[in-house]
């Protein structure tokens, strides 16, 4: 380079570490988790074996249902949900569909997937939002872990996971969880911030304890916001799928990943659509439903 | 429950991280502004001491940064002072432990809001148990309690409706239901008229009066409305500054101000409607002439009485009907008049 005729050598060439120290780290850091994998890994392991278990059971009882009662079963909910009939025609179209072009079972299993991380998600997340709610500390911790999670690309948190569980469905969850859980915990945490305060400060006068405060006022009043949370969750889940299947989750990403391995368009299409078409039913439903519990905020007076 | 009076002591507010180190400079002379230009402390109340009367209104009044607000929540220590006491029943408030204190805000006191703050999602009927279900009342019995003030209120057969469904005086209705439930001795009412619009403000106005004949509840009112506070006050402090300008009855305040300010106020105000028999009254000189009034009865009324009666010379009475002194027409006109004194003194 022409500049770096008059440039100190110091500005030109950046002063990496040397070569050397760089793969010692490496190789360091390597070691000591393969030790740590290798003491701890079954432990691990073991300690995940329920959560496979369910899964597997809730695979196996939504493959070797009938489909006709699974279909009656899911009208049944997406109707109670969100009584609307449009949702409901909408959902039984899509899945018999689905059902026609020979992706049921596939579809069974991304859902088994899909509902255990969504219950994982906001079992971990609500709390962890209402924590971060009360405390501005645990706030600013939180939130950077968040931003990690959320855009750390997933592979590479892939790579420690497998590393440990190995291949199966247990890694998958982890990493699917990894990656949706994050709006359930913000949005949980905004929704109880955003309440109102002249709401929380009559719940005061009124000689409210916390608890009493979180369970009348601050979860009720955050609601909308926590549903939201949970519909972004369950989108989340919903795109990890493929990611997951590249890590032995069967199911409809197994088979995209199929089709871009080996070019089949169609494959890849019809298996694309069917995970659009289960996700714009779920949405559909959880925000008809979160509309549904916020009657009372409709002004009718005027 | 007889009622308890409130005392404030000495009761100081600075908001900001190092209140307390300004105690001694504001009580040596610092001003507002310094405090907050040189030192960004705002200073909330200063060196406030009111007797608030047992089982009476306390009215107190003040523009809006006047700190009305803040020092109606230190009565529920919704907000801790900086330094001074809050007695009630010889208890100072500001000393009480964490649980005592949801002990006494459960039991002894209940607040209305200027923006009413009931909970959205619950209906009406469970807005006004609020109170009973944090204390841990069985349903039933809260629910009958809550239903008899529903009904006092005169919201009978909106139970079932949602706050958003109903109009603004409605909704402070539900309000003054929820307070009225809980069934304590203090009830702090913070601007809870100054979201209405002025008919219904009136309405609600005799709603508490009616509601205090019987209740005998000590009520710490605040307002920014002078005519609203000398309807309702047995006694009425005026805040400026965080400080009490002046504080008396409605009659002392209207008739002997004590300063510009306080007379700006006092000055578009109906006095026909505040100033009593009693305070303008001549000696009686011979036997009592034409009708007896009672000693407290306003201006405006009096007037009335003798005009519809077509007299122009009438006796005062005390409560016992004994004649203390005599009233003419003349002078109940007279009184009514804002004195000149008063226009001059506000136009300088």
């Amino acid at each position: 380079m022409a500049q770096c005729s008059f440039l100190p050598n110091l500005f030109c060439n950046f002063p990496a570490f040397d070569e050397n120290l760089m793969r010692e780290f490496k190789k360091s850091v390597d070691l000591s988790f393969k030790a740590f994998v290798r003491s701890y890994g079954d432990v691990l392991t073991t300690i995940m074996q329920p959560l496979q278990w369910f899964l597997n059971w809730l695979q196996d009882f939504f493959v070797n249902t009938p489909w006709i009662i699974i279909l009656i079963g899911m009208t049944a909910i997406v109707y109670l949900a969100s009584r609307n009939m449009k949702i409901v025609i909408g959902t039984v179209l899509s899945m018999l569909l689905i059902g026609l072009v020979g992706l049921w079972n596939d579809t069974m299993i991304t859902l088994a997937m899909v509902t255990v991380c969504t219950l994982i998600s906001i079992v971990i997340g609500i709390p962890i939002g209402i924590l971060m709610a009360r405390s501005d500390r645990i706030q600013s911790i939180v939130n950077p872990i968040l931003d990690v999670m959320q855009t750390m690309p997933s592979f590479v948190y892939l790579i420690p996971v497998v590393m440990i569980f190995g291949i199966g469905k247990v890694p998958g969850l982890i990493a699917v969880v990894i990656y949706a859980v994050p709006p359930m915990i913000r949005l949980t945490n905004l929704g109880i911030r955003l309440v109102d305060k002249e709401v929380l400060e009559a719940a005061d006068a009124f000689g409210s304890s916390n608890r009493q405060k979180l369970k009348n006022v601050q979860i009720p009043l955050a609601l909308p916001t926590i549903m939201a949370g949970i519909n972004q969750t369950i989108m989340m889940s919903l795109a990890m799928v493929v990611v997951a299947s590249m890590i032995g989750v069967g199911g409809l990403g197994k088979n995209v990943l199929q089709g871009i391995t080996n070019q089949f368009f169609t494959v890849g299409f019809l298996n694309g659509f069917a995970l659009v078409a289960i996700a714009i039913i779920f949405d559909r439903a959880s925000q008809a439903y979160g509309r549904r519990l916020q009657k009372h905020s409709e002004v009718i007076h005027g | 429950m007889a009622s308890h009076g409130i005392e404030v002591k000495n009761l100081y507010k600075i908001f900001g991280p190092r209140g307390r180190d300004f105690v001694q400079a504001v009580e040596n002379g610092l001003g507002k502004g310094e405090l907050n230009e040189k030192y960004g402390h705002v200073l909330g109340l200063q060196n406030i001491n009111i007797s608030m009367p047992a089982g009476g209104v306390m009215v107190v009044m003040g523009l809006s940064g006047s700190g009305k607000s803040t020092l109606i929540r230190h009565i529920n220590r919704l907000i801790d002072p900086t330094s001074g006491e809050v007695l009630y029943d010889g208890v100072d408030v500001c000393k009480m432990s964490e649980s005592d204190l949801r002990e006494f805000r459960r039991h002894k006191t209940a607040m209305v809001f200027q923006k009413f703050a009931l909970l959205p999602h619950r209906t009406v009927l469970d807005n006004t148990v609020y109170g009973l279900e944090i204390q841990g009342i069985d349903r039933d019995e809260s629910v009958k309690r809550a239903r008899h003030w529903i009904e006092r209120v005169g919201l009978k057969g909106f139970e079932k409706h949602y706050p958003n469904q109903l109009s603004g005086g409605m909704q402070q209705r539900v309000g003054l239901a929820r307070a009225l439930t809980n069934d304590a001795d203090i009830l702090l009412m913070d601007e809870a008229y100054s979201a209405l619009d002025p008919l219904i403000r009136v309405d609600m106005q005799t709603v508490l009066l009616d509601l205090q004949k019987e209740l005998k509840k000590t009520v710490v009112f605040i307002t920014h409305d002078l005519d609203e506070a000398l309807r309702l006050g047995d006694k009425i402090a005026i805040l400026r500054d965080g400080r009490v300008v002046q504080q008396g009855t409605g009659q002392e305040i209207v008739l002997a101000p004590a300063d510009e300010y306080i007379t700006a106020f006092v000055k578009e105000v109906n006095r026909g409607r505040v100033v009593q028999a009693k305070t303008i009254m001549k000696p009686l000189t011979g036997s009592p002439e034409g009708m007896p009034i009672a000693d407290d009865m306003v201006l405006e009324a009096i007037a009335k009485t003798l005009t519809d009666t077509g007299q122009s010379q009438a006796h005062v009475v005390d409560a016992n009907g004994r004649p203390i002194g005599a009233i003419d027409l003349h002078m109940v006109i007279a009184a009514m008049v804002t004195p000149t004194s008063h226009l001059t003194q506000a136009a300088a």
